[in-house]
């Protein structure tokens, strides 16, 4: 390690000084409301912190040459980057804290952008999935995993499409953040039945063909990994249903309150998304 | 203020595939806990399977795990609302754990061969046993839910009398 420049060092702890400044804006924010008596709930706060020491412990700098020797180590990083801290972060509604937080003007500017074309476009549950549990296909299934191994530029570029896609697909799901265009509750249930089963079909199909290929990982190794991937990402996968049915439960507690004795069929769409925030 | 449980309306059919979803799901559970992670019976991976019949394991392994969280959560909803019918929902959960025996003793292990019960050994005796476990289980359901049936059917023509 001595010998690297000390210009490099800076680009290594670079993640370090990210999340760092991203659990500042928020902390600083959500402390914000409390002092104008504007409530914020603790649990949201608690979970972004969480998501933030996940993303500390999966961006180790120290940890990234190991995981380029120990493909196990690198199905951590994936699991904590790109699956456990993105749902932590996105059950903190980063996005209505900001809304809430900065002025009318800029506010009203990100309300915009997160209804645009665009937008809605990449955050409909399947694209997420696409982006999220597709580019994990490329990734193992093609020679873009070696890739990552000899390039470090790479390595960071794919770290960070493991949080935002990550990001992207929790939001799309099971998100307290306002979407003015998230498909009805049926769609979202059956996107994450999909991508419970296409993970777990990746994992195997690593564990019983070896991929990714041409990497200097040894057989047992490469199975171990997609062992990880299989029972971290299962963990992960029930996490985020967990957070779904939460939310229609949610609904249904609320729709029993206003209207007492009717009946709420489960494929309702969640209407309360849409005008809470 | 009045509560909901004065006008609270019993959902017998909800309550019914609320438990079976949770008996499949639970289940699944027993299988992949005791089965391949106990006993070690069975494999992650078994080296017969086709590539094509691991992604139908996929899809039930995500099947069974929705199952199992959907499953709790409108229980919990059902109680909240105090229409859950607690007979319909013993015979929905026997029928969900026979229906998932038998169709993973039918379908998984006979016709996508995804996996055996066990290795080197006699599989004849191991099948049936699973099997007849799950026809059993699917013969309590039946009855437990002809008896709801019946319950509801003399409760009914009590309020009429």
């Amino acid at each position: 390690m001595l010998e690297h420049a000390p210009q490099e060092n800076l680009f290594t702890y670079l993640p370090w000084l990210f999340i760092s400044l991203m659990l500042l804006a928020y902390l600083r924010a959500a402390i914000g409301q409390i002092h104008q008596g504007r409530q914020w709930s603790r649990w949201r706060i608690l979970s972004f912190i969480s998501g933030c020491l996940l993303l500390y412990v999966g961006l180790t700098p120290s940890l990234q040459p190991m995981a380029h020797h120990d493909i196990r180590l690198h199905m951590v990083q994936h699991l904590l980057i790109g699956m456990f801290a993105p749902l932590a972060l996105v059950l903190a509604a980063p996005v209505t804290l900001a809304v809430r937080s900065l002025p009318t003007s800029t506010s009203r500017f990100i309300m915009q952008v997160m209804g645009s074309k665009p937008v809605r476009l990449i955050s409909h549950p399947l694209s997420a999935l696409l982006l999220n549990i597709g580019g994990m296909y490329v990734l193992y299934l093609t020679p873009l995993y070696a890739t990552t191994l000899s390039n470090p530029y790479m390595h960071h570029l794919l770290h960070l499409h493991f949080l935002l896609a990550g990001y992207l697909f929790c939001w799309s799901i099971a998100g307290p953040d306002p979407a003015p265009h998230r498909p009805a509750m049926r769609v979202r249930l059956i996107v994450l039945f999909l991508s419970m089963a296409t993970h777990a079909y990746l994992s195997k199909l690593m564990y019983a063909y070896e991929w990714p290929k041409n990497t200097p990982h040894p057989t047992e190794q490469i199975q171990a990994a997609a062992q990880l991937m299989y029972y971290g990402g299962d963990v992960a996968e029930i996490l985020l249903a967990i957070a779904f049915f939460a939310a229609w439960f949610r609904f249904s507690q609320s729709q029993v309150k206003k209207h007492k004795k009717r009946w709420f069929s489960i494929s309702k769409p969640f209407a309360y998304l849409f005008s809470k925030n | 203020m009045q509560t909901n449980h004065d006008q609270a309306i019993i959902q017998p059919r909800r309550s019914f595939w609320t438990t079976f979803l949770i008996g499949v799901g639970i289940m699944a559970a027993v299988d992949e806990i005791v089965f391949h992670q106990l006993l070690s019976w069975h494999h992650f991976y078994d080296q017969a399977t086709p590539a094509i019949s691991l992604m139908s394991d996929g899809l039930l392994h995500a099947a069974e795990l929705i199952a199992l969280v959907a499953g709790f959560f409108m229980l919990a909803d059902l109680r909240h609302r105090h229409a859950f019918s607690v007979k319909y929902a013993q015979a929905g959960f026997f029928l969900g754990l026979g229906c998932f025996q038998v169709f993973d003793g039918l379908v998984d292990h006979k016709v996508l061969r995804l996996h055996q019960i066990r290795y080197g050994v006699d599989l004849l005796p191991y099948d049936l046993v699973w099997n007849l476990v799950g026809f059993i289980l699917i013969l309590i359901g039946v009855g437990l839910l002809s008896r709801a049936r019946k319950f509801t059917a003399i409760k009914a023509t009590d309020q009429n009398h």
